[in-house]
């Protein structure tokens, strides 16, 4: 089982559990993202995100294929909500299976950070003060654009 | 000389006020073709010197051919997570 979503509404953490759970797994391992409050010590009231969609859906799947070919592991999934978010508000989650926790959680592990590296995702992020920002993590000073 | 359909993103869409742009390019011209002449519009100086490119869907090299009938698209600097 392996699937990649992009979704508008609220991720269900407990469907993409039973999405990739059978006997013969010994472990899931679940990797929750979530807005944070703040950033840069600024105070954040929200995050927008948005994707060029079919084609991260598209990058989603070709990072769980790599995923399956380093770790072995078949059975994962993962969904990134798209929209307006608030702090504390799920933003992605992967749930991955496995025979052995070791596989699951390098595997967990190994999505997001190529999620991050290389999916066509967007914040725009609101800050209380009422400014906004693009989040631009290749960007190594912090001036407001 | 054929025309393209570039979509465009977040910060890049922002800045040229728009999610698509028509631009003209050479039959045979390549992705840095393309990046050159986005580049010399109004709001291209906003652009970083090398900007991802996708076609089809895949990220693409700079001496990549492109068609009219491709899906083209500017990708931002991505911050999912």
């Amino acid at each position: 089982m392996k699937g990649a979503r992009i979704v508008e509404r609220p991720i269900d953490v407990r469907q993409l559990i039973a999405a990739v759970e059978e006997h013969r797994f010994g472990a899931i391992s679940v990797f929750l993202g979530t807005v944070r409050d703040t950033n840069d010590g600024r105070d954040v009231s929200g995050i927008e995100y948005s994707a060029y969609v079919a084609m991260a859906e598209t990058e989603m799947l070709s990072i769980l294929d790599e995923a399956e070919i380093r770790f072995g592991v078949q059975s994962i999934v993962v969904e990134h909500r798209i929209g307006s978010l608030e702090p504390g508000e799920l933003s992605v989650a992967i749930a991955a299976a496995s025979a052995h926790r070791d596989p699951a959680m390098d595997c967990a592990r190994f999505v997001i950070e190529e999620i991050k590296r290389r999916v066509p995702i967007w914040k725009l992020e609101h800050y209380k003060d009422g400014t906004r920002e693009w989040i631009d993590p290749t960007r190594t000073d912090t001036a407001a654009v | 000389m054929s025309t393209v359909t570039v979509q465009l993103f977040a910060s890049y869409a922002e800045a040229f006020g728009n999610s698509k742009l028509e631009v003209p390019l050479q039959d045979g011209g390549t992705v840095a073709d393309l990046i050159k002449t986005i580049r010399s519009l109004p709001a291209g100086s906003r652009l970083p010197d090398s900007p991802r490119v996708a076609v089809n869907r895949k990220f693409a090299v700079t001496d990549q051919p492109l068609a009219s009938s491709d899906e083209i698209a500017l990708i931002p600097p991505v911050a999912g997570g």
